[in-house]
């Protein structure tokens, strides 16, 4: 079952604010991301599957005090604000959970096959002899 | 209610790491006496072509939680294996002996320096370790060297356990082409050809007064990397005369605290793993760093200034994870992937009252861990030093996850200082990640300790362990050849003492 479905254009919001390079992800390369995400979302507990939800519904809706607007309906400047206050909030639980999210973010971005190519890793198994 | 299965052995083997492979092999020749061994393995078996190198396909196949094991703060990743060799397939082959000093502070009555480095020095041997020729040294391990003579630093090469190694630079996701000399290339091999069985996707859950351990055999899962067990799945009940718990620190310490015996009160305390950080600088021209071996070098300021600093080289997500922060200046350092020489800083934490191994509700492992003052002041001063060496190895600018912000260009190399603080540790925020997971029962004497120098459980001869849950303290180093070390001579106690426990 999906944990990403309820909640799919913020959770793609936050992370191409994570991953600027996200923006330009075709549907296949969404797609491929959060296969990444729900695979290793599958093997965690619910609660923190829930709490997961929760946490990107409030990064949603959070920026309406702020600035008026859902985050999925503001500028990538100010996305990146809301995002960055997570990061540097006094509160433990608020940083704990941004980095958990950023996480997802970057392992649903980074672990592509075609995302470490385009960074230039190159590690082959058979070492020194690839490179020759 | 239907009856589990019976299964009995003499000895019982729980874990197949550096400490359980250990033990396999030195009590193989029990079994020409006519004992029954068994070694007991959560993880599954894998064969040689399974290991292909892909950052999450690997990590996902052999560590626990995919390597993102979390403590009960949520503010660090434990990374251990579950695999046929353990934690072995995953180390990269790092091959020091215990300091002097570390063994001194341990204090374990019987336990002297000597013993362990004779033994150590056996399994060097056995494993094949050596240092690597210089033709085989990338640009990110000399370029290490360079910049931490510049600085002042004394660099010391890394012994590895390696055998015609390709240099994949692959050695934490498993060694594509068997290089690394591991428990599931020497030991386990050598123990299974002279008797010893291994049981694969096999989970100690309990052991019972009586010495009888309920283990569950996991079906293979469709697709999943990995050979089936060799044991129909299910339930079993395992009687043995003697049981050795070799699961690994959070394995052996939260299967002790599962089991309803009258063990020691001290069980899961004392736990350290002295925490890591992954730094990264940027040098102008392209580097050799994903090919070679990864870690070949380092930096031992642990007694001084209570860091070691090492060479190594990760992969595309788990480098994306350490670093700080997000967006374009975060993608501007991935980009630069080919220009990145890196460096492991690690910490040494001391054995600190709340830092310990628990279970929940349901028996699973939790890990309760702070970062005390000093341990934060020895990441702070390794990274100092990291970024000395990086800027005097010619990086025009270093990713300082105690700086803000995080990059430090090379015209502020003399400000490292007053950049990289204490102020700017935040739990939470910045990633550390520890690999080298010891103590929960600890060895000694009397209350404060969990068994005596020859790992047996005060008050349960026939319960051992041998791992490196048998730590007082930190070790301050990589510590598998320890490990091995201490489990050959839980060992030696096991086969003097077998007349007698097993009649």
């Amino acid at each position: 079952m999906s944990v990403l479905a309820a909640v799919r254009p913020a959770f793609r919001a936050i992370a191409a604010t994570v991953v600027p390079e996200a923006t330009s992800l075709d549907a296949d390369g969404w797609k491929e991301l959060e296969r990444i995400i729900e695979q290793a979302l599958a093997a965690r507990p619910p609660r923190l599957q829930r709490q997961l939800v929760i946490l990107i519904r409030a990064i949603e809706w959070l920026p309406l005090l702020r600035y008026g607007h859902r985050f999925t309906r503001l500028d990538s400047g100010r996305r990146a604000r809301v995002l960055a206050a997570l990061q540097e909030s006094p509160l433990l639980l608020l940083r704990r959970g941004f980095w958990g999210l950023r996480t997802l973010a970057l392992m649903g971005y980074y672990a592509r096959p075609a995302a470490a190519a385009s960074i230039g890793y190159d590690a082959d198994p058979r070492g020194w002899e690839a490179r020759r | 209610m239907t009856a589990l299965p019976e299964r009995a052995y003499d000895v019982a083997i729980v874990g197949s790491g550096a400490g359980g492979g250990t033990v396999a092999q030195a009590l193989a020749p029990l079994v020409r006496d006519g004992r029954r061994v068994v070694v007991f393995e959560q993880g599954p078996r894998f064969d040689d072509d399974e290991f292909t190198g892909c950052e999450l396909e690997m990590a996902s196949a052999l560590y626990a939680d995919g390597g993102g094991f979390l403590t009960a703060q949520g503010t660090m990743t434990l990374a251990f294996a579950h695999a046929y060799g353990g934690s072995t397939l995953v180390y990269t082959g790092t091959s020091l002996t215990a300091p002097e000093r570390v063994i001194r502070h341990w204090g374990v009555p019987g336990l002297d320096h000597a013993d362990l480095l004779r033994r150590s020095q056996r399994y060097l041997a056995e494993n094949n370790v050596h240092l690597l020729p210089p033709e085989e040294i990338n640009d990110n391990n000399r370029l290490f060297v360079e910049g931490g003579a510049r600085a002042g630093y004394r660099v010391e090469q890394f012994p590895v356990n390696v055998k015609g190694c390709r240099g994949s630079s692959l050695c934490n996701l498993g060694c594509p082409n068997q290089a690394k000399q591991g428990t599931n290339r020497v030991q386990l091999p050598e123990a299974e050809r002279q008797g010893v069985e291994v049981v694969t996707r096999a989970e100690v859950l309990r052991i019972e007064p009586d010495r009888t351990l309920t283990v569950r055999v996991s079906e293979k899962p469709a697709g999943a990397k990995g050979r089936p067990s060799e044991w129909t799945p299910g339930e079993y009940r395992v009687r043995a005369g003697i049981v050795v718990c070799a699961g690994g620190v959070i394995g052996t310490t939260s299967l002790l605290l599962r089991s309803p015996l009258p063990r020691p009160r001290r069980v899961g305390e004392g736990f350290t793993c002295d925490p890591a950080l992954i730094l990264v600088a940027e040098h102008p021209h392209p580097i050799t760093n994903d090919v070679g071996h990864p870690k070949s070098y380092f930096v031992d300021r642990g007694a001084e200034q209570r860091f070691v600093l090492e060479t190594c080289m990760y992969f595309p997500f788990t480098t994306a994870k350490a670093l700080s922060g997000f967006g374009a200046d975060h993608s501007g350092v991935m980009r630069a992937f080919p220009r990145l020489q890196m460096i492991l800083v690690l910490g040494c934490d001391a054995a600190t009252p709340g830092n310990r191994v628990s279970i929940d509700g349901a028996g699973r492992p939790v890990v309760r861990y702070r970062f005390t003052d000093e341990t934060v002041a020895g990441l702070v001063e390794g990274t100092r030093a990291a970024a000395r060496i990086f800027f005097a190895a010619g990086a025009v600018r270093v990713h300082a996850p105690f700086a803000n912000p995080p990059l430090i260009e090379a015209r502020d190399a003399e400000r490292v200082n007053e950049l990289i603080t204490t102020r700017h540790f935040q739990e939470g925020k910045v990633a550390v990640s520890a690999a080298h997971l010891m103590g929960g029962c600890a060895m000694g004497a009397g209350a404060a300790s969990v068994t005596d120098g020859w790992g047996r459980v005060h008050g349960l001869p026939w319960l051992r362990v041998a791992d490196a849950s048998l730590f007082p303290d930190s070790l301050e180093i990589n510590p598998y050849v320890t490990i091995m070390a201490l489990a050959d001579r839980v060992a030696q106690g096991i086969r003097g003492d077998a007349a007698a426990l097993l009649g």
